[in-house]
């Protein structure tokens, strides 16, 4: 059974693991600490899930610890989540002491761990406080922020920020989101796994059966938007500009997107999508669960264009994981979608549903350009966004963060 | 006999300054305060990020003007300027400086129209270690910079241009050591234009420059 390092090394090149083996090397026994709020469910713990089994077969020390807290400790960061993303509503005092509390809890179970470590990660506003509770820690403390801040309600981002600024660094996904504190503010992108169960190569025979589930036509193309069912994704823009397509072209559309248990108005966007699609048998609207991976997966492989149209976006992960299948995408001029969709490379930027299906036409006719846009995404991702990227990156981190005031480190 | 060459390898980490423009006024006021690693970072940085064959543009800045502005003469000015040219990032951050305020006198509406998207000025820290691999002849050296890593290209042939001596890579530099044998050699990597092209082309035409000048080369 390979390992790790040499099943990514496959995928990545000597080169890149080398560089990940020479970096861990220079850490020569550092203690690295990372803290979250769970490890079942979510971006974060996805990624960690990866990214600290990866450290340790580098030989780096490396622990994870998640935080504990009851259903009041995680409406309060639930709402915290929703406002540092825009929503505008104050968060009850009650439930703020109460985050402030559940952090002094955590930080005590954990103070032998978190005094001692060398570098400690602090992941999202979770346990964030924590670092109050911590005035003898030895080491650099680096608050890692997962969440699009582009446009954060002041009042709570004001509240977050007290805790903040008393770390060493932060770390953000786009310049875009980075708030002004008095620390370093490192800007490291998110990445995907491709070992994962919604990256990894599907064989022939699990596409075929994904037609067959959901009643598509293997002969016509399909064009698809995998996302929540959210205005900020555009999906009624979608089904306009499958609309104008077909009007020249046969095609099939896919929206497909998790359910909307806590977010009342997915469900209401969801029955307008619904409305707007009427009976044409050629859209299919799918609410899959949050963890069918291996069914986005599928979709996204059997499909000849994903369209992301946005009008606001964070990273937009699903861009990454389409572009890596060798997809072009069809995304919104907005956010990380910007990062990764280089007009005529791997895909078109677009502002509105006649500007997306003018591009999707042209794609479908002119399937040799589709093709090597298709190959020009996967090659764009294996060099920028997948997690061997994200984890030379934090090593990286480590080194700069010890050395802030230097534009070249010399480790030699 | 020259000591040996030491092949490096970096890495760059991105980081806000939390400086933004959103007009030509706003970025040339900008440019005169952001730390000249700004300027390095959105002139060079871009070789570290990803590239492909034919970019519009070869730096943020014009990118920026271009995507952001819509203002394409502007953008073809400030896209032909190479930064190799300039040994010192004060010298490149006044020949931009320069170019933007011959385009506001130019126009009177231009410098206060507001882009589509913000410029974000960002700066970036270098990490650089010693892979402990020793080369002792520039034929050694040939043979291996096919399996350095993108971030040795970068350290040797881009980055040693802000090391002394001041201007060159690190590879004419020690291979010149050798004697008139190699200053074809030398002649020939030091014409290796790194601006247009990715990091993996870079090393792919430097690898095929050492090769032509071994025994048995194309050459």
């Amino acid at each position: 059974m390979a390992t790790l390092l040499e099943q990514y090394e496959q995928i990545v090149g000597t080169d890149v693991i080398d560089q990940l083996r020479q970096l861990a090397k220079l850490l020569g026994g550092k203690r690295i600490i990372h803290i979250s709020s769970t490890k079942a469910g979510g971006g974060v713990a996805e990624i960690l899930h990866r990214i600290i089994p990866l450290k340790h077969e580098l030989g780096i020390d490396a622990v994870w610890e998640t935080i504990t807290g009851d259903a009041d400790f995680f409406q309060c960061t639930k709402l915290m989540h929703n406002t540092l993303q825009g929503n505008r509503f104050d968060i009850p005092d009650y439930l703020l002491r109460h985050y402030e509390a559940v952090n002094r809890e955590n930080a005590e179970s954990l103070r032998g761990l978190l005094e001692e470590a060398d570098v400690v990660f602090i992941h999202d506003p979770q346990p964030a406080a924590m670092i109050e509770s911590m005035p003898a820690r030895k080491g650099k403390w680096i608050w890692r922020c997962h969440i699009d801040v582009s446009s954060p309600y002041r009042p709570v981002w004001k509240y977050l920020r007290d805790f903040v600024r008393g770390y060493d660094a932060s770390v953000w996904s786009l310049s875009e989101f980075a708030q002004r504190l008095p620390h370093p503010m490192y800007l490291i992108p998110p990445s995907i796994d491709p070992l994962s169960d919604k990256n990894i190569d599907l064989g022939p025979e699990e596409l075929g059966k994904t037609y067959a589930r959901w009643g598509l036509d293997p002969q016509r193309p399909i064009i698809t938007q995998i996302s929540r069912f959210d205005r900020f994704k555009d999906p009624l823009g979608v089904v306009r500009a499958y609309r104008l397509v077909k009007e020249f072209t046969p095609v099939q559309l896919i929206l497909a997107g998790g359910g909307a248990t806590d977010d009342p108005e997915g469900e209401e966007v969801f029955n307008e999508v619904k409305t707007s699609a009427g009976d044409d048998p050629d859209i299919h609207i799918l609410l899959l669960p949050p963890d069918d991976n291996l069914t986005i997966n599928a979709l996204q492989r059997i499909s000849d264009i994903i369209l992301q149209k946005s009008t606001r976006e964070g990273f937009g992960l699903t861009v990454t994981e389409a572009l890596w299948k060798g997809k072009p995408v069809i995304g919104g001029d907005t956010g990380g979608i910007r990062l990764q969709v280089v007009n005529h490379h791997t895909g078109f930027l677009v502002n509105t549903p006649e500007g997306a299906a003018l591009r999707i036409r042209y794609l479908l006719k002119r399937r040799e350009k589709l093709e090597e846009m298709g190959q020009k995404a996967r090659e764009f991702v294996r060099e920028n966004f997948l997690i061997t990227r994200h984890l030379r990156e934090y090593l990286t981190l480590i080194f700069a963060v010890a050395n802030e005031t230097q534009d070249r480190i010399e480790l030699l | 006999m020259a000591e040996p060459f030491s092949v490096r390898d970096c890495a760059l980490i991105a980081i806000a300054t939390g400086q933004y423009a959103y007009t030509l006024s706003e970025l040339r006021d900008r440019l005169e305060i952001v730390p000249p690693s700004s300027i390095y970072y959105h002139f060079w940085g871009g070789l570290l990020r990803p590239k492909f064959d034919n970019p519009e543009y070869q730096n943020d800045f014009a990118i920026w003007v271009y995507q952001g502005l819509r203002d394409k003469p502007l953008a073809e000015r400030i896209a032909l300027i190479n930064p190799s040219e300039y040994h010192d990032l004060e010298g490149l951050r006044d020949e931009l400086i320069d170019i933007l305020e011959e385009r506001i006198d130019e126009s009177e509406l231009l410098p206060w129209m507001k882009a589509n998207q913000r410029f974000y000025f960002v700066r970036s820290q270098t990490v650089v270690f010693d892979t402990r691999v020793r080369l002792d002849t520039p034929e050694r050296l040939g043979e291996h910079i096919p399996h350095m890593s993108l971030g040795s290209v970068f350290y040797h042939f881009i980055d040693a241009r802000r090391r002394p001596p001041w201007g060159r890579d690190d590879f004419t530099h020690w291979v010149s050591g050798f004697g008139n044998g190699y200053a074809e050699l030398v002649e020939q990597i030091s014409q290796v234009d790194p601006y247009f092209i990715s990091l993996v082309e870079l090393r792919d035409e430097l690898t095929y420059v050492f090769a032509e000048h071994m025994p048995g080369g194309r050459a």
